[in-house]
């Protein structure tokens, strides 16, 4: 490889990482709430990715509109899984809360399926994205621009809220103890409701940049980044929002890079990931960001 | 100010609190002693919101049982728990917003200066996580954190927990002296002797139940009160 190739691949790297990352936050977040582990959050991802692709093609949004329109729809879909599947199971064993994710997940890829049926459908991509930018033979196509800067303005602002609202506060008060929080005068309920919502809300924006960068949807596409995310959510230190980025561009970067160095393992790519998770893990079990008590944002 | 009538707290088949009845008047400092398992956390968390029980809880005139503890809290009760439960992961400051969660901004500035006034360590320490205090500082912290939602009552679940004699003096003082600043509170002690000095009315919980309750001062000459609470023979 040459140099303007390296950074070709290195781009296309952190724009997949940053869509991982994305996704990731949600696990860990919900994860340091609840510490449930929200199998149902790839499936988020997808649904998000359907709004937005009949906010552009039924309802013929702008990409913009339609794009807004998805996580709204997506916040408000993971605070319904919240509250009719999870929140009855709240004082219930962590098992039963993590298979019924599991069934959540079965619910929505087979209700799509259903409903719109298994034939990939294709994606529209705004003009804006379709082009790209050629700096010095590296071709860098705009979605990979696009998604690491929206990914990191995003995660920006998350930050900001954990750190410097009330409510954020509240959440990083709640993931060390529930009952504590409530009897401060914190509406708990509320407060992972609103988990949910920023959760499902960024796995949106990242099924919709997902879709921009590969541009087939289909009721399943959900499963391996989701996988993949959680992956890197519990590599970067599960219940670290920064750690979930972190662990998002490491196994994006290095999924691409493996591939661009050893195109014969290509086949396994999608391996790489949980091959990473373990050698990671079994070096610093608590993850990259994680510790073992508190800090869990 | 506090009514408790036949109050009852299930967990699953084990029946925790039996049906206990008891008074905590404005301005006036309530104990209830009781060893290991005797339901005196129980009580607390059942007023706090926090457990499903049965019966009456009036606050102020009105029906709390059955409530959510974020809206009883609003009522202006607060709660120090049992093992002080600071949030570790969060400043000495943060912990005292978490406090004020639903204190009008305005104050908020007030309250922290009324704490540290009384706590000034934690001045020193505003913006250090409160995982690192010590025991005592953290009972401090957690003192001040349920001062900062100004509660009409103020719920306290064994306040010396793990602490040292002089510190323990020192919490003490500090409850008389909220008290004496017009705070009601409801105190929750396995250390009898120096919850009841405080005190003006106590109860003694055992199994679940009321077995006695009379004026402070009564219970500590009391002779069953003497030899099972107060360590004498
Ligand atoms: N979450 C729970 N699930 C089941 N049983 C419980 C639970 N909490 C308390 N109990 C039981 O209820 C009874 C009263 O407990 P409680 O914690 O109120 O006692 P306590 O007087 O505060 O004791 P201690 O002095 O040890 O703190 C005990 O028998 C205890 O085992
Ligand atoms: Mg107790």
């Amino acid at each position: 490889m040459n140099f303007s190739e390296v950074i070709q691949q290195l781009v296309n790297g952190i724009s997949l990482g940053s869509l991982y990352g994305l996704v990731a936050i949600g696990y860990t977040m919900v994860y340091g709430v609840l510490r449930l582990i929200n199998f149902a959050h790839g499936d988020i991802m997808m649904v998000g990715t359907y709004m937005a692709f009949f906010g552009v093609s039924a309802f013929l949004l702008p990409w913009w509109a339609s794009f807004i329109f998805a996580m709204v729809l997506a916040a408000l879909l993971g605070v319904v899984i919240d509250k009719v599947a999870y929140k009855p199971l709240r004082s219930a064993s962590r098992i039963s809360s993590l298979i019924t994710a599991i069934g959540v997940s079965f619910l929505l890829e087979n209700l799509f399926l259903v409903l719109f049926g298994g034939v990939p459908k294709a994606f529209p991509i705004p003009k804006l994205f379709a082009g790209s930018l050629n700096i010095g033979g590296v071709i860098l196509p705009f979605v990979s621009i696009f998604a690491p800067v929206l990914g990191i303005v995003f995660l920006l602002i998350l930050l900001q809220l954990l750190h410097h609202t009330k409510y954020g506060m509240a959440m990083r008060a709640l993931s060390l103890d529930i009952e504590t929080t409530r009897i401060m005068g914190v509406n708990v309920d509320a407060v992972i409701s609103l988990v949910f919502a920023i959760g499902s809300a960024l796995a949106a924006a990242g099924g919709i940049l997902w879709s921009l960068k590969y541009p087939s949807i289909n009721p399943l596409m959900g499963i391996l980044p989701g996988l993949k995310a959680f992956a890197a959510a519990v590599l970067g230190g599960i219940g670290d929002v920064t750690g979930a980025a972190i662990g998002g561009f490491i196994i994006g970067v290095s999924e691409i890079l493996i591939v661009a160095i050893f195109p014969e393992l290509a086949g396994y790519k999608d391996a790489f990931a949980f091959l990473l998770l373990i050698l990671v893990l079994l070096f610093k079990p608590t993850g990259i960001m994680g510790k073992d008590l508190g800090g869990r944002f | 100010m506090l009514k408790v009538s036949n109050l009852n707290v299930y967990y699953g088949v084990i029946h925790a609190l039996k049906g206990i009845s008891f008074n905590v008047p404005e301005g006036k400092i309530i104990t209830l002693i009781g060893s290991n398992g005797a339901g005196k956390s129980s009580t607390l968390k059942a007023i706090a919101g926090l457990v499903n029980t049965k019966g009456s809880i009036k606050f102020l005139g009105g029906e709390i049982a059955g409530s959510k503890a974020h809206l009883v809290s609003k009522k202006g009760i607060a709660k120090v728990p049992e093992g002080r439960k600071v949030f570790a992961n969060l400043t000495v400051l943060e912990n005292l917003r978490m406090g004020g969660f639903n204190r009008d901004r305005n104050t908020l500035e007030k309250g922290y200066n009324e704490v540290f006034n009384i706590f000034p360590v934690l001045k020193e320490r505003a913006k250090q996580l409160a995982g690192t205090l010590s025991g005592g500082e953290q009972q401090m912290l957690a003192l001040g954190r349920a001062m900062m939602s100004e509660p009409a009552l103020l719920m306290l679940d064994e306040p010396s927990l793990g602490l040292a004699p002089k510190i323990v003096s020192e919490v003490f003082d500090i409850i008389k002296e909220l008290n004496r600043k017009g705070m009601t509170i409801l105190l929750v002690e396995q250390n009898a002797a120096q919850a009841l000095k405080i005190s003006d009315y106590g109860y003694v919980l055992e199994n679940g139940k009321i077995t006695l309750e009379d004026k402070a001062s009564n219970l500590i000459v009391n002779e069953q009160v003497r030899k099972s609470y107060l360590g004498e023979m």
